[in-house]
């Protein structure tokens, strides 16, 4: 019997073993795409906020550059004053919404300045004329994109981010793939109207995108450099908080409610055992 | 119910009522004075747990409902709507989204409790069959509800899913254009898949009634096996055990909070928050989590047995790995109930889950190389634990001396504790 149980015990590490080796297996080719530099966001972690000047420099990136071939239909004038966000004051946002010419059929001309309940206007009519006017692909809408990329990352390491409430690797993604254009690994063979990228789809490929950014393309009032790297931290966080502007108040009250929770099951642990003291069990 | 009512009514009302309907004496014999065993471990607390998600996700489910859209071109905007200028709907969808994990989280380990005390046998065979068909049910309202934000992987796998009924020979390709509503998945396809996640539930809700009444009529089964043999061996389901369900529901909500406040798209895959697109195939169509030890059994046949193509055998494999779930109460011929005395019994049992979470991993990774033979492997065992271990494990078995009730084993319990 004895024998029979340490010979099972000894075939399920055996087993157990050949599971996690295989973990390493996946992957192939020539080209080794670099590790993805992890940022320490602002955002990160339980606590986590968005910094309100970083918001506003990313704004202004996403609009003197970005905002040129992309869209983001879920992106209205009026969040950006809203609070945890960028904080424009209102009047801020008043101006900068009526600087926009909206086409409403609905209004005698068919067009009106704009109002900061306006979504924010898109680049092209539809999305046709967005596919012929870049090459053939759609440059995606940004509203929830950060929330549609992730970074890779291997066995065991992802594990840690259910503990960590790691959920960055969107802005993360988009950081590295901004800083990630280099010249083609040796035997790729680039085509016409595709750029070379070490980051993308976490594997490095060729994309229909053009480096965007570059150094001192955007001026920014403050101390803040102005750098790639400066602009991809700027408009990844921006595109973060894009996709989840309410994300400061839902983690303030998760911890609230958590508090709450540990509390309530400290008590009823109390009662559970106060109660079962004089059953035998 | 099974158990002689103690029932008494008091005021005028009650009185009145027991003679017409007597539906507070149907509450207090099965939820106040209900004997239950005292020796019952926290593994008997996820029945009153998966009561409470399945409330929860019925509640968020109905508000959701209110300010969701069922049209392709809509739907996707819908849920981003909810979560952004609906009240409070950030917090609803994340409970929504994040409680479907959860819940499947709880049925496993009531499934694999059950397995592991033998609580599915004589006399709780039909208790065990109607919790097969609220699982069944579950993993239809979970898909269908998986596909209503019509993001990339809902569309993918309302495509895959339906694409399985073409396998049956014959009517398979007229069933799974009736199943889409349409020749692709389109829609048609998320319209009807809207209303059948909304009817689903309350179907959940009438079988769970069924099976609560299948269980207070044997009453509960407890970790030895023993049936209840006198009053001694039990104590009255409240306040001893309503008490004690409701710290472990609350324990239970501490993981389920942190993933609905601080992680909650986690468990979902980043492609759902591309829209659908026809046009384009993700690269890797991954089912939730819940569901891929069954899509692992999928996968692992991709070979062709006589007159069955790799298709249809992989469907018959996937839904015959939960179908075999309902004969196991007849397949396990050991007199002794319970795992705990049995000591040949508990390997292969442990064995089992650790092989169940190897195909779960296995679930999620691309079929080639060393996948392709562990799936094979995982699934051969999945299968061999049903058709062979149970059925002829006890004929070389040697069970443990049973306890001769429920409280001797209490008091054997603590005389070893003292001893040590």
């Amino acid at each position: 019997m004895k024998k029979l149980n340490s010979l099972i015990g000894a075939a399920l590490i055996a087993a157990s073993g050949l599971v996690s080796g295989g973990a390493y297996a996946a992957g192939g080719g020539d080209f080794k795409a670099p590790e993805p530099t992890l940022i320490d966001w602002t955002f990160g972690g339980v606590f986590g906020t968005y910094d309100k000047a970083q918001l506003q420099r990313g704004f202004q990136v996403f609009q003197e550059i970005c905002s040129s071939c992309h869209s983001a239909e879920l992106f209205s004038f009026r969040m950006l004053s809203k609070e945890g966000g960028p904080e424009y004051s209102e009047e801020q946002v008043k101006a900068l919404a009526a600087s926009y010419t909206i086409q409403d059929p609905e209004h005698i001309d068919g067009e009106r300045s704009g109002v900061p309940a306006d979504a924010w206007p898109s680049p092209f009519e539809t999305k046709q004329d967005a596919i012929d006017a870049n090459g053939g692909v759609y440059p995606p809408d940004f509203s929830v994109l950060a929330k549609a990329r992730n970074v890779p990352q291997k066995f065991p390491n992802w594990i840690g981010n259910y503990f960590t409430a790691y959920q960055e690797g969107g802005a993360d993604y988009i950081y590295n793939l901004l800083t990630g254009y280099n010249e083609p690994p040796e035997g790729v063979d680039v085509g016409a109207g595709t750029y070379w990228n070490d980051h993308f789809h976490g594997t490095g490929g060729t994309l229909a995108m053009a480096q965007p950014l570059y150094d001192e393309m955007v001026d920014y009032e403050g101390q803040a450099p102005e750098t790639v790297e400066q602009y991809s931290k700027d408009i990844a966080a921006f595109m973060m908080w894009l996709a989840e502007p309410d994300m400061t108040s839902r983690k303030a009250l998760g911890f609230n409610v958590l508090m709450f929770l540990f509390l309530f099951a400290g008590l009823m642990y109390m009662v559970k055992r106060k109660l079962w003291s004089n059953v035998d069990h | 119910m099974s158990h002689k009512s103690t029932y008494e009514p008091k005021t005028g009302f009650e009185k009145w009522m027991d003679e017409r309907l007597p539906i507070i004496r149907l509450g207090y014999d099965s939820f106040v004075d209900f004997p239950s065993p005292k020796n019952l471990n926290y593994f008997w607390t996820f029945g009153g747990i998966l009561a409470i998600f399945l409330v929860i996700q019925i509640v968020t489910g109905v508000i959701l409902a209110m300010h969701y859209t069922p049209h392709a071109d809509l739907a996707f905007n819908s849920v981003e709507h909810i979560r952004r200028d609906v009240n409070w709907g950030r917090l609803i969808q994340a409970a929504h989204a994040n409680g479907a994990s959860f819940f499947f989280l709880a049925v496993y380990i009531h499934i694999f409790r059950g397995l592991y005390y033998g609580s599915y046998k004589a006399p709780r065979e039909v208790l065990w069959i109607l919790g097969v068909v609220i699982f069944l049910l579950m993993m239809a309202t979970a898909f269908m509800g998986y596909v209503l934000p019509w993001g990339q992987m809902s569309f993918w796998a309302a495509t895959v899913i339906t694409n399985f009924f073409s396998a049956i020979p014959l009517v398979g390709e007229g069933l799974m254009v009736f199943l889409r509503g349409a020749f692709a998945v389109d829609n048609a396809t998320l319209n009807r898949f809207f209303s059948l996640h909304y009817l689903l539930p309350f179907m959940i809700a009438g079988v769970v009634g069924l099976h609560i009444w299948a269980l207070h009529v044997p009453g509960n089964n407890n970790p030895t096996g023993v049936e209840v043999k006198t009053k001694a061996d039990t104590v009255p389901f409240h306040p001893y055990l309503t008490m004690k369900d409701l710290f472990a529901i609350v324990v239970f909500m501490i993981p389920f909070a942190w993933f609905v406040f601080f992680a909650p798209d986690i468990l979902g895959h980043p492609d759902n928050y591309i829209p659908a697109d026809p046009q384009v195939t993700p690269p890797h169509i991954v089912p939730e989590w819940y569901f891929l030890p069954f899509y692992a059994i999928l996968r692992a046949i991709d070979f062709n047995i006589g007159p069955i193509d790799s298709k249809l055998g992989g469907v018959i494999a996937m839904f015959g790995s939960i179908a075999i779930w309902f004969v196991v109460p007849w397949l396990d011929r050991s007199k002794v109930r319970s795992g705990a005395f049995r000591p040949m019994f508990k390997w292969f049992y442990w064995i089992w889950v650790v092989n169940f979470i190897g195909l779960t991993y296995l679930g999620a990774q691309p079929a080639e190389g060393v996948y392709v033979i562990l799936s094979k492997t995982a699934t051969f065992y999945y299968f061999a634990y049903f058709l062979i271990i149970l059925p002829f494990l006890p004929r070389i078995e040697t069970t443990l001396p049973l306890p001769a009730s429920i409280s001797e084993s209490v008091l054997a319990k603590h005389k070893t504790e003292a001893a040590e």
